[in-house]
């Protein structure tokens, strides 16, 4: 059994043109201690889907699924004081934008402590030792000087080091990083998905990883899924994905990366032309 | 042909004063001595992390600052910013923006967003004016229709199109392109260094292409310069540099490129089967 089970799932928005899909019958499903890659460009879908799955839309968004299931669980039926309980705890997320994620007004480990708070039975004491025990963990040198500094005081890398802290403060089962380096600088990028990579092997944690960069995906993922305009295109094991792409979208995004560029020019993807002869 | 680079730097820094309320300001050197020379029809690439100091020497190159000390040479000709500054030097550099969103105005009309550059350093009339407008629009992919049309009606990359297009009205020979698809979805990017490629052959223009993006960089560049707080640490062929960095820093920031790699996957996947087997 899947860890997360998501069948025929749509999400539309109301939008003075008529409603808009912004995901169209996707079926998604993210194994125990497996990295699960979604893929797409901007519009796909991506995030959308996984911010439906955790409840974290507005309410001018319709969500429709078949099934939603998290461990077992119905996430269809279940009450939202139920499913709060999993967002945070079981399941956590991490953005694109570590220091706009951070509350500027208050301590990282004020913030830390504050999920520890909502979430455990940890006493106050306990809290603490755990928070600098979190932040220890991910890779925050003098994590108990850190505990009183302000986001704004940490470089951006150092924020979603944070960030990572606050949502594995739990243990969680799964961990959905959103393009969680993109606004990071390419060493630092390495750095934190090493430490991703790291965290989820050490705790066998599944891990949704939503990216838009191919590299991103080759370097992170067991299991890929390739999105466009809020459909599934192409589900496969990250080897098989980039030795055989199976579909013309994939195979065509692949072949605009500038490092498969044959000769001097890069091919036109004309996406919506093939859209319409698919 | 004359063999006279079109940009030349010697010896370029760039400090900058952090003034406190209380006064006693630090000075930092944003730029420690740049040399660098760009020769006609070539592209030299910028890469660096942020901080290094690539956005500063992109202001210097475009003339938009003048350096602490050191030259800055258009055509072998130095160049002083500030009152001595001819708008027929001006023209020939010109810059395009990482972000298409942010770089056109809202409020303007796409005709008028390319007329300006006109209208301010040449001495067109409005006719000749509408039809270089025109003349670029068809250039640059679009069309006669969307002249009257407003930015918010244009995807990303057609507004990057358009940013480009403005930088090419005045008909620059150097155009510094500050990330100019690292906004963009990888089938936009893919048309926008085609087309960057195209009127860099027909206009001969000279591209300072500053990206963080390696693969994008050994497609582009013809010349490599690798920054790190403010110096240059590495400065050579792209083939070279492509086939064997030297300086640390430059490895370190390969290293840290995620590559597509079948052979790496597989190793990645073996090690991860292993250390879950070991516990």
């Amino acid at each position: 059994m899947p860890l997360l089970e998501v069948r025929n799932l749509t999400v539309a928005f109301d939008t003075a043109r008529g409603p808009f899909r912004a995901v169209e019958h996707l079926d998604i499903s993210v194994n125990a201690g497996e990295v699960l890659a979604i893929v797409g460009e901007s519009g796909s879908g991506k995030s959308v889907a996984m911010l439906a799955t955790m409840g974290l839309l507005p309410d001018t968004a319709r969500v429709t699924a078949d099934v939603m299931r998290f461990d077992g669980r119905d996430l269809l039926t279940m009450s939202a004081h139920d499913r709060r309980a999993i967002s945070g705890r079981e399941v956590a997320m991490i953005f694109q934008e570590p220091v706009a994620s951070l509350n500027p007004c208050f301590t990282v480990g004020f913030q830390i402590i504050e999920t520890l708070r909502r979430h455990t039975p940890l006493n106050a004491r306990q809290r603490h030792a755990r928070a600098i025990e979190l932040l220890e963990a991910v890779g925050i040198p003098e994590p108990q000087a850190r505990m009183t500094s302000f986001p704004h005081q940490m470089s951006g890398g150092q924020c979603q080091r944070v960030m990572i802290a606050i949502a594995m403060a739990c243990n969680p089962r799964l961990l959905i990083a959103d393009e969680p380096t993109t606004a990071l600088d390419v060493t630092i990028q390495k750095q934190i998905l090493d430490l991703l990579l790291d965290l989820q092997v050490r705790h066998q944690m599944a891990m949704v990883l939503i990216t838009h960069d191919m590299g991103v995906v080759a370097e992170t993922a067991d299991r890929v899924v390739v999105q466009y305009q809020g459909h599934k295109m192409e589900e496969a094991d990250v080897l098989s994905l980039f030795e055989h792409p199976q579909n013309p979208y994939t195979r065509a995004l692949l072949s605009a990366l500038p490092e498969n560029a044959t000769g001097g020019r890069l091919p036109h993807v004309d996406v919506a032309a093939w859209m319409a002869e698919a | 042909m004359s063999d006279t680079p079109v940009l030349e730097t010697r010896a370029v820094t760039r400090d900058y004063t952090t003034s406190s309320f209380f006064g006693g300001g630090k000075v930092v050197r944003a730029l420690k001595g740049i040399d660098l020379k760009v020769a006609r029809g070539k592209t030299l690439a910028v890469v660096g992390e942020s901080g290094c100091g690539k956005s500063t020497l992109a202001r210097i190159i475009t003339l938009i600052d003048a350096p602490t000390s050191g030259e800055v040479l258009i055509n072998g000709e130095q160049v002083r910013v500030g009152a001595g500054l001819t708008a027929a030097l001006r023209r020939k550099v010109q810059i395009v923006f990482q972000n298409p969103y942010g770089s056109l105005n809202p409020r303007q009309k796409i005709g008028d967003v390319l007329a300006e550059p006109l209208k301010l350093s040449t001495g067109f009339g409005a006719a000749e004016r509408r039809e270089r407008v025109m003349a670029m629009l068809k250039r640059i992919g679009l069309g006669e229709e969307h002249y009257n049309r407003y930015p918010h009606m244009f995807s990303g990359g057609q507004r990057q199109r358009i940013a480009i297009a403005r930088a090419l009205m005045v008909n620059p020979e150097l155009l510094v392109l500050d990330e100019p698809v690292s906004a963009l979805d990888l089938s936009v990017q893919a048309q926008i260094l085609n087309l960057l490629q195209d009127l860099q052959e027909e206009f001969e223009l000279s591209y300072v292409f500053i990206s963080h993006d390696l693969s994008v960089v050994r497609h582009v560049a013809d010349d490599v310069m690798v920054m790190q707080w403010g110096d240059v640490v590495e400065y050579r062929s792209r083939d070279d540099i492509f086939a064997a960095p030297e300086h640390p820093y430059t490895r370190t920031l390969f290293d840290a490129t995620p590559r597509i790699d079948p052979a790496r996957i597989r190793a990645r996947i073996e090690a991860k089967a292993a250390r879950i087997a070991g516990g």
